[in-house]
């Protein structure tokens, strides 16, 4: 800056030139920002992924009773051939006692097809329950052994760390024996 | 860096020729040779230049095993297993890096509590703690990643336990996880970045490992008693080879320690159930961590809804669940550890000078056994319990404890200088 240049030249000349630098930086940023997301956008889920995204299953041969694992989104997914007492129990239960609380109504399209992801909602073990031998948990549903999460007939959480209920999927029974699932 | 004003000379030109391009030879001869170091350092203070060897170890067998390893689900635990059985010296090298790391841990571990005893995070030592602090986190990131590679039920189920941790972040957390995963489970996008970010962050620790020398040689090793460097050539001995040769003796005990589980119980700190080939559809019965995080997954499962605690620190429920409650104190208790410089009061380093500080340090020492302990335990009954009071405890110790003895203690008399403390008593010093 020149000796001679007047008092209020310089606080001009340094306004003009704090507008460059925030400009400079605020483009520099956004630019940068723009830049990194691809990097980081690269870790979700891939098109050939989301792809697989849905699964038929035939379940005319479920008995009363039984349970079927099958694989959808490489999550298991429970589809149980409710008994008419375990339809009962998950319809008989008062929503007040129930820590993420849904009627058994909301959570099935037939009451005697249950299906729902097997996944347990605190840290994402397998409940137990799909067997015969299987611990059931206090409430006549699934067992999650990993830190003792209790869900009842309708996959609602009854007990335990875990959250919330098992969550159910889009689903549509594509004729009586066969449900498409996602 | 200070203590940087080497006295090298050599005879040789070549040697004279690359000095006055790179001055590596008096960078190497002021950080290594004549480095000065208190004279009075006990063994504990081998474990710093310990950990150093083993991630060198851990590095070298690392990079061999990639060799031979496939970053495939379908193929990751075949290629485990024949590096096990076909590879020449295949059990050797994955046996050196699968006990390498619970000998890192050991060894870390040892070095942080020689820290915590002697005080040195203290004044001007704060950003060295710090940095120290980093390293860990790195190391335990790598060391769970690195759990998962083997494809097996432990490492498959303890990753998607792991990381649907950050499923309690408010609005983002599922998010995140789909993020982590790269699909909807953990599968084998999971594993190609896991595979991916463990080849890459032990690098990222040897860059740390060099900030924390750097830092060291600052302002030097802290000591027993806790005194200062007053005079360089009383208080101080050359690093080599006074120090070398002393962590040369460590070495070889070290050695002979971590050949014992290589050779005679390669497996005792791992899980049988990793060596059944990982499974979407099967939860294991019982899962844990590595020992080396069990402290960690105590304070994790520690809060219930009905813990106190939580109670008090989610007012009454209604700002946080206990899920994330659990998540946040577990990172916590290491990110508390960042504050320790500030939160510890006494202008006395060493806990031999601090009796009521001492007791206290042994005290933290067994909770923290303790804690490892419940951790590798189901939660049942009285252990939830215990592990409640522990993980109040560990807590309870760095931000009230510590502060308060701090202000409270009357130390004991210092000695003059380092020389002083080993020429004579502290008291006849006094």
């Amino acid at each position: 800056m020149s000796e001679t240049a007047s008092g209020s030249a310089e606080i001009d000349e340094q306004t003009r030139r704090d507008f460059l630098i925030w400009s400079t930086v605020a483009v520099g940023a956004v630019g940068t920002a723009l830049a990194v997301w691809p990097f980081i956008d690269q870790m979700n889920p891939a098109a050939d992924t989301l792809a697989l995204a849905s699964t038929e299953v035939d379940i005319s041969q479920i008995e009363v009773g039984q349970s079927i694992t099958v694989i959808w989104r490489g999550k298991p997914v429970f589809i149980r051939h409710r008994t008419p007492e375990e339809i009962k129990e998950a319809e008989a239960v008062d929503l007040a006692d129930l820590p993420d609380p849904q009627t058994d109504d909301a959570r099935v399209q037939k009451p005697e097809w249950l299906i729902m992801v097997g996944v347990c909602t605190h840290l994402g073990c397998i409940p137990l329950g799909q067997k015969s031998g299987d611990p059931k948990g206090d409430f006549g549903g699934w067992f999650c052994p990993c830190h003792g999460s209790h869900y009842d007939t309708s996959g609602r959480i009854r007990k335990g760390p875990a959250p919330n209920n098992l969550p159910v999927p889009g689903y549509e029974f594509t004729s009586d024996s066969t449900v498409l699932i996602g | 860096m200070s203590g940087g004003t080497s006295n090298f000379q050599s005879n040789s030109r070549v040697v004279n020729w690359i000095e006055h391009r790179l001055p590596v030879f008096s960078f190497l001869d002021s950080q290594l040779h004549q480095y000065p170091t208190p004279k009075n350092l006990n063994y504990f203070w081998n474990f710093g230049s310990l950990a150093g060897i083993v991630l060198v170890i851990m590095i070298v067998s690392g990079i061999t095993l990639a060799m031979s390893y496939t970053p495939h689900t379908d193929l990751a635990f075949d290629s485990v297993e024949r590096i096990m059985r076909d590879v020449n010296s295949g059990w050797l090298i994955r046996y050196i890096h699968m006990n390498g790391a619970s000998i890192f841990f050991i060894v870390v571990y040892i070095h942080i509590f020689r820290g915590l005893y002697y005080g040195s995070y203290k004044a001007p030592r704060e950003i060295l703690w710090m940095i120290g602090i980093f390293i860990l986190l790195a190391m335990m990131a790598t060391a769970f990643m690195g759990y998962v590679l083997p494809w097996g039920q432990m490492s498959f189920w303890g990753a998607t336990v792991i990381t649907n941790l950050f499923s309690a972040i408010p609005l983002v957390g599922d998010w995140i996880v789909q993020l982590l995963w790269g699909g909807f489970v953990v599968g084998n996008p999971t594993l190609n970045r896991f595979f991916s970010l463990h080849y890459l962050l032990p690098f990222v620790i040897v860059g740390l490992v060099f900030l924390h020398l750097w830092a060291l040689h600052m302002h030097h090793s802290n000591n027993p008693t806790g005194v200062e460097i007053k005079d360089e050539k009383k208080d101080t001995i050359p690093f080599h080879p006074y120090y070398t040769i002393k962590d040369m003796y460590g070495l070889g005990l070290m050695l002979i320690f971590f050949a014992f589980f290589i050779f005679f119980a390669p497996n005792y700190f791992g899980h049988p159930d990793n060596y059944i080939m990982a499974d979407p559809l099967v939860t294991p019965p019982h899962i844990v961590p590595e020992w080396y995080f069990l402290p960690f997954y105590a304070i994790l499962r520690a809060f219930t809804s009905d813990y106190w605690v939580y109670q008090i620190v989610s007012l009454g429920g209604w700002l946080m669940s206990a899920k994330l409650a659990g998540v946040i104190a577990m990172f916590a208790s290491i990110l508390v550890l960042l504050l320790l410089p500030w939160l510890d009061r006494s202008r006395v380093r060493s806990a031999k000078y601090r009796p009521l500080y001492r007791f206290f340090f042994w005290v933290f020492a067994i909770d923290c056994v303790i804690l490892g302990w419940v951790g590798g335990l189901p939660p049942e009954g009285v252990l939830v319990t215990i592990g409640q009071w522990s993980t109040f405890w560990y807590f309870f110790h760095i931000i009230i404890i510590v502060p308060v003895v701090g202000i409270l203690e009357r130390p004991k008399p210092l000695p003059d200088s380092i020389a002083a403390s080993v020429t004579s008593a502290p008291q006849a010093a006094e």
